[in-house]
């Protein structure tokens, strides 16, 4: 484009109204005052709104008590903490279910995919109607579905208290014995997380070396010796068994102890993992299809072996072709979590509905939420974009 | 997507092959694993079946699903003046009929679903009174809606009569396709003071009616949107570029949840109190801008898969530059993309459903409404909702069928 | 090259394409209109007013926005109230008629006005809703079932009277085994998101220093849906309420509503701030629909009572004398239009709530003061 610039004589001879640069420049002018005009019109209509209706537009009632009570937090909260702190606990809630709901749908997409090329003819049909199923349903009716129709019919809560084992499904949530810190157990929990950390440099360290220098690095013994060791030591300078292990217990109403999922919870991940799994499935099968058979062919006749076919053939190509569309999954998924107040799942949207209706502070606190989601999500692209370009880089 | 559809086309081939021993020999037997896989999987499948059969046809009680039929359909819309809605659907259905005449394919699966569809209604084992209602009276004999139904399925294989014709162009089709939904909101949505057509408010729309509504209104008003986006987004102008990638990042950035209800409420803060749209035109607004950000990305891409020589060419021999983007750009990086559209049509449809968190009666919120109104419905959630699953299954379903036809008449993605 | 033009020209359409959209669908030419006169007038003025003390100016601005109410309610031809689609009893669909209580004194009121109780144009609400529709006066009358607290009175709009008396109450299963409020503790808790009933039940429980676990939807149908299920051992929310979805369930009698009530619910129907001569027509209305019961008006005897010699009764259907309806702009049968068309208080309670509606409430409170209820009014004089 710039090649062609027209040279300053002629640009003499020429009218300005043909004159690219000149139309160029009144183009961004006019399209600026235009969106500009837009936006200083609607603010100052809010502006006059805002204070025909006596809005209050301050942020000070984040610190005023929430009231209203919050179903389920990981963080404490109780209904005399500040509407910040409901705030927070809204994108925990919000966190907690779209990270592990992430995790669990990759893992659920990709066995669907493989299933979907399965040379089972029974495997993959029905591989396939779980992804017609799905990708045909509003989310909002799977939710109900699975709420109402799975996770409320499990058996009633004073029933299932008389069996005495690990865990239990009742109608107030799945209960299960789970281990959990003493007081001594922190030098433990360091320990495992130093270990995981160092295995993981140790992994990506001496593998790059051998990848440079070709030289043998023993990568995968090394990172796992230290991934066991670490944690190791780490028991045993806790003082005394740093852990313990959490049963739950039937008291007067519900079980008390031990980890805890709510129906509401699993009703939300369950739901968005077997939806957005149907989507990821799509992706990975187009990907691996994608990957070119001769390849396959190839790898083979050279003696690699089927596992490492997938490991060094198909998944660095289909990977290329797989992470963009996953990272858009992956926000969808993040942003359906939305949906989770109508199955009684309180996460940052829900939270900031009820806390518009008792605040009345709606402007305020939807831009926190919009500002809030688009922080993640340009997080999450900004991340994954920065890896998927390496991944593209070192493929070709 | 497209690489796939050839593979399991080529299985389905070999597949054939005769004898259904080896077909079985073949795909359930093959080896080992397989052989357990099939013999586990079979009982599982039989067993699932058997519990959902018993369901559907013995312990389920679909009184609630039954009561209201034309509540899920029309909503609220006032009885007497239903004609309307009946000719909306007549034509638009006659329509696809002549669609089906002209061209065939994918248009002739639509057109004999439409018909048997219709016809199903026409002969539907039991009565109720919804189905008696009159459409309208022609010489003093009443049109019900249950022959009315049926008057569809006839119009639309006349239609498909007449598509046949070399009298009919495709102009002419084409020309009524444009045509039809204009007269459509016109006719349903009628003007004030009007004896023949009094103004219906929308707030009575509802049902089936909303939802289409909103899924068709809001792909077609956000296709401009979405192509002036994507080539905004491209554009060389830093200005223009900016804006539109800023508002397509925002867009896809935050649940479409919240754009609703940023319309629902705080469009009545930026806009003066007597311009402030009635609420189906507001979620029609928010579904409309939802859908124009991922139609530009959709768009963009397509628009990228366009090789630059083409343009170069266009240039050589003479083409403006809005002559090469209008003939010879977008219509290929549209065919490209068709599918992806189709896909968003899809997902726009079915997100329609997130209205009733606004509270607009749609055909979900149709349901809830009905469950709420007797007490005794409390208890038939399960049907309801199942019941409304399998509407939005049929009608996505066969989009994404149409979707794959469409592709591979096109030939899109073939390398 | 001139290709940048044309991308130009298309995100110059973009507004065009919107602009559009918004005018064609609406069907309604004012509005484009509106958006172009409205904020040239309105940004010159406003600046100047802000400086002054906030109390002062806003008055006059509210006023100036939501003036004459009637004035547009009678050219538009119909009455918009904001009401709901999803509560047997107070509004629910029947077919595609709007029912209930609340539907029934909206209907009142355009029959008054309009002199036609299907005059009206019910906009479903959700429970968010309710009080930016009436701030943006988008409906001329709420009458959603909504509570009526100070803090509403002051941002929502004017509350008229009192329709219906509630309380809020605690419905418990028996397999439970809890028999009265102090055996609370530790108990799982079903409630609807978004209205008083959720903060009631929050300082109810921090009041008497006892922890729960609360189970918070949207919706009243996934409420009740759940608790019936055994998800809680509690829903809590207004008693009219809970007395109804009781007699809906499965079992009616493996459930307990505890006599407690914790809070006040007067539900009461609403008007947008700023224009008195609306508020008091809804109120006048109101007050007609109580006091028709109580003169022994029905719907049924209305014609007859035209001719009655009781002066209360004369006066109140507008033969006798002016009760006030030339000052409000209003016919001199424009209450005996409303009785007319709804009947009298009782009638609307029995229609909607009575023994032979789709739910049954007692009455309780909602009785004639005169029989030892609270609903009392005014005298329309």
């Amino acid at each position: 484009m710039a090649s062609i610039k027209s040279s300053p004589d002629q640009n003499a001879s020429i009218p300005f109204y043909r004159d690219e640069r000149w139309l160029q420049s009144a183009a961004q002018i006019i399209s600026a005052i235009l969106i500009i005009g837009f936006l200083i019109y609607i603010i100052i209509n809010f502006f006059i709104a805002a204070d025909n209706r006596g809005l209050n537009l301050g942020f000070s009632f984040i610190t005023e008590a929430a009231g209203f009570p919050i179903s389920e937090s990981i963080i404490e909260y109780d209904p005399s903490m500040s509407f910040g702190r409901a705030f927070l606990v809204g994108v925990v809630n919000t966190l907690r279910v779209s990270l592990l709901g992430i995790v669990a749908a990759t893992i659920l997409g990709a066995s669907v995919a493989l299933a979907r090329l399965s040379q089972n003819w029974l495997l993959s049909r029905m591989a396939l109607l779980y992804v017609e199923f799905h990708r045909n349903i509003p989310l909002l009716v799977l939710l109900y579905l699975w709420y109402f129709t799975v996770f409320s019919q499990f058996p009633n809560v004073q029933d299932s208290s008389e069996l005495s084992r690990s865990i239990y499904f009742t109608q107030r949530g799945i209960y299960m014995i789970w281990p959990r810190l003493t007081e001594t157990g922190g030098i433990f929990l360091i320990a495992v997380f130093v270990g995981i950390f160092g295995a993981l440099f140790f992994w990506i360290s001496l593998r790059r070396r051998r990848e440079i220098t070709g030289q043998q690095t023993y990568y995968i013994q090394v990172s796992l010796s230290v991934l066991i060791i670490l944690p190791v030591i780490g028991w045993f300078l806790a003082d005394g068994n740093p852990l313990w292990i959490d049963v739950p217990q039937f008291q007067r109403f519900n079980f008390e102890g031990g980890m805890r999922l709510t129906p509401e919870f699993m009703g939300i991940f369950i739901g968005l993992v077997t939806y957005t799994a149907s989507f990821i499935a799509e992706v990975v099968r187009a990907g691996i299809q994608a990957v070119d058979r001769g390849q396959i062919e190839a790898a083979k006749a050279v003696g690699l072996n089927s596992l490492q076919i997938l490991n060094l053939i198909i998944i660095p190509q289909a990977l290329r072709i797989i992470i963009p569309p996953m990272i858009s999954q992956y926000l969808n998924l993040t942003k359906n979590s939305s949906l989770a107040m109508v199955i009684g799942y309180q996460e940052l949207f829900g939270l900031a509905k009820i806390a518009i209706n008792n605040a009345g502070r709606a402007v305020q606190i939807f831009v926190m939420v919009m500002l809030t989601y688009l922080f993640f999500s340009l997080l999450t692209s900004t991340i994954l974009n920065i890896y998927n370009r390496r991944i593209q880089f070192i493929t070709r | 997507m497209p690489s796939s559809n050839q593979l399991t086309a080529t299985d389905a081939r070999s597949s054939q092959a005769p004898g259904i021993i080896k077909w079985v020999r073949a795909n359930l037997f093959s080896n080992w694993f397989n052989s357990i896989l099939t013999i586990t999987l079979i009982p599982a499948v039989a067993y699932i079946l058997f519990i959902v059969f018993r369901w559907v046809f013995i312990s389920a009680d679909w009184s609630a699903v039954t009561s209201q039929p034309l509540l899920f359909g029309v909503g609220q819309f006032p009885r007497d003046q239903i004609w309307r809605v009946g000719i909306s659907l007549l034509s638009i259905m006659f329509l696809i009929g002549v669609s089906w005449g002209k061209w065939g394919g994918l248009l002739r699966s639509i057109g004999i679903f439409a018909t048997l569809l219709f016809f199903g209604f026409a002969i539907l084992p039991f009565q109720h009174e919804d189905l008696s209602i009159p459409i309208f009276t022609i010489a003093s004999t009443v049109m019900t809606i249950r022959f009315f139904l049926g008057l569809i399925s006839l119009f639309i294989i006349i239609g498909n009569f007449i598509g046949r014709l070399e009298a009919v162009s495709k102009r002419l089709i084409i020309i009524g396709w444009f045509v039809t939904p204009i007269i459509t909101v016109i006719l349903l949505s009628g003007f004030d003071n009007s004896e023949l057509l009094p103004s219906i408010t929308t707030t009575l729309w509802g049902g089936l009616l909303v939802t289409f509504l909103l899924a068709f209104g809001g792909i077609i008003l956000s296709f401009p949107i979405g192509v002036a986006l994507a080539l905004g987004r491209r554009s060389k102008l830093p200005v223009v570029s900016a804006f539109s990638t800023i508002f397509i990042e925002m867009v896809r950035g935050v649940p479409l949840v919240t754009i609703l209800f940023m319309f629902s409420f705080i469009i009545n803060l930026v806009l003066p109190p007597s311009a402030i749209p009635e609420r189906i035109v507001r979620a029609l607004m928010a579904m409309t801008l939802f859908s124009a950000a991922y139609t530009a990305e959709n768009i963009r891409g397509g628009l990228q898969a366009v090789p630059p020589g083409q343009m170069e060419a266009a240039k050589a021999v003479g083409m403006s530059g809005f002559q090469t983007m209008f003939f010879i750009v977008l219509p290929q990086a549209l065919r490209a993309i068709l599918p992806a559209i189709v896909g968003q049509f899809i997902s726009l449809f079915k997100d329609t459903t997130l209205v009733v968190i606004v509270g607009i009666n749609d055909f979900l919120g149709i349901g809830r409404s009905i469950i709420n109104s007797t007490p005794e419905f409390l208890q038939l959630q399960l049907e309801v909702y199942v019941f409304i699953a399998i509407i939005y299954m049929i009608f996505s379903f066969l989009m994404s069928l149409a979707s794959r036809k469409l592709e591979d008449a096109l030939g899109v993605g073939e390398r | 090259m001139s290709r940048k033009i044309f991308t130009l020209l298309a995100v110059l359409t973009l507004f065009a394409v919107v602009i559009v959209a918004c005018g064609d669908s609406n069907g309604d030419t004012e509005t484009e209109a509106a958006v172009d006169t409205e904020p040239e007038t309105e940004p010159e003025t406003e600046p100047e007013t802000e400086p002054e003390t906030e109390p002062e100016t806003e008055p006059e601005v509210v006023t100036g926005s939501h003036a004459d109410i009637l004035g547009r309610v009678l050219e538009r031809g119909t009455l918009i109230c904001g009401g709901r689609t999803d509560l047997a009893g107070f509004g629910s669909l029947d077919g595609e008629r709007n029912v209930g209580f609340d539907i029934d004194l909206c209907r009142a009121v355009a029959a008054a006005v309009l002199g036609d109780a299907d005059a009206i144009e019910i906009v479903p609400l959700t429970a968010a809703d309710r009080g930016p529709s009436l701030q943006t006066a988008e409906v001329d009358l709420l009458s959603r079932n909504v509570t009526w607290t100070a803090s509403r009175d002051v941002q929502w709009g004017n509350f008229t009277i009192v329709m219906f008396y509630d309380g809020q109450g605690f419905m418990v299963t028996k397999a439970s085994g809890i028999t009265s409020t102090d055996q609370f503790d530790g108990a799982t808790v079903c409630v609807t998101s978004g209205t008083t009933t959720e903060q009631n039940l929050a300082d109810f429980f921090r009041q008497n220093g006892m922890t729960f676990e609360a189970v918070v939807f949207e919706e009243t149908a996934a409420v009740y849906s759940a608790y019936e299920e055994g998800r809680c051992d509690i829903t809590t929310s207004d008693r009219s309420q809970l007395e109804s979805v009781r007699n809906g369930f499965a079992s009616p009698d493996d459930h307990i509503i505890l006599d407690d009530i914790i809070s006040k619910e007067p539900l009461t129907p609403a008007v947008p701030h700023g224009d008195d001569a609306w508020f008091d027509i809804v109120k006048v209305v109101m007050f007609a629909l109580i006091n028709a019961e109580e003169l022994g008006v029905t719907q049924a005897n209305v014609e007859e009572m035209l001719a009655s010699d009781n002066i209360n009764i004369r006066r109140l259907l507008g033969v006798e004398g002016d009760w006030g309806f030339t000052d409000l702009g209003l016919d001199s049968d424009a209450l005996a239009n409303a009785i007319a068309a709804v009947g009298n208080y009782g009638e609307i309670y029995d229609r909607n709530l009575g023994p032979n509606a789709v739910i049954t409430l007692p009455r309780g409170l909602n009785e004639l003061w005169s029989n030892g209820g609270l609903i009392y009014a005014p005298p329309v004089k």
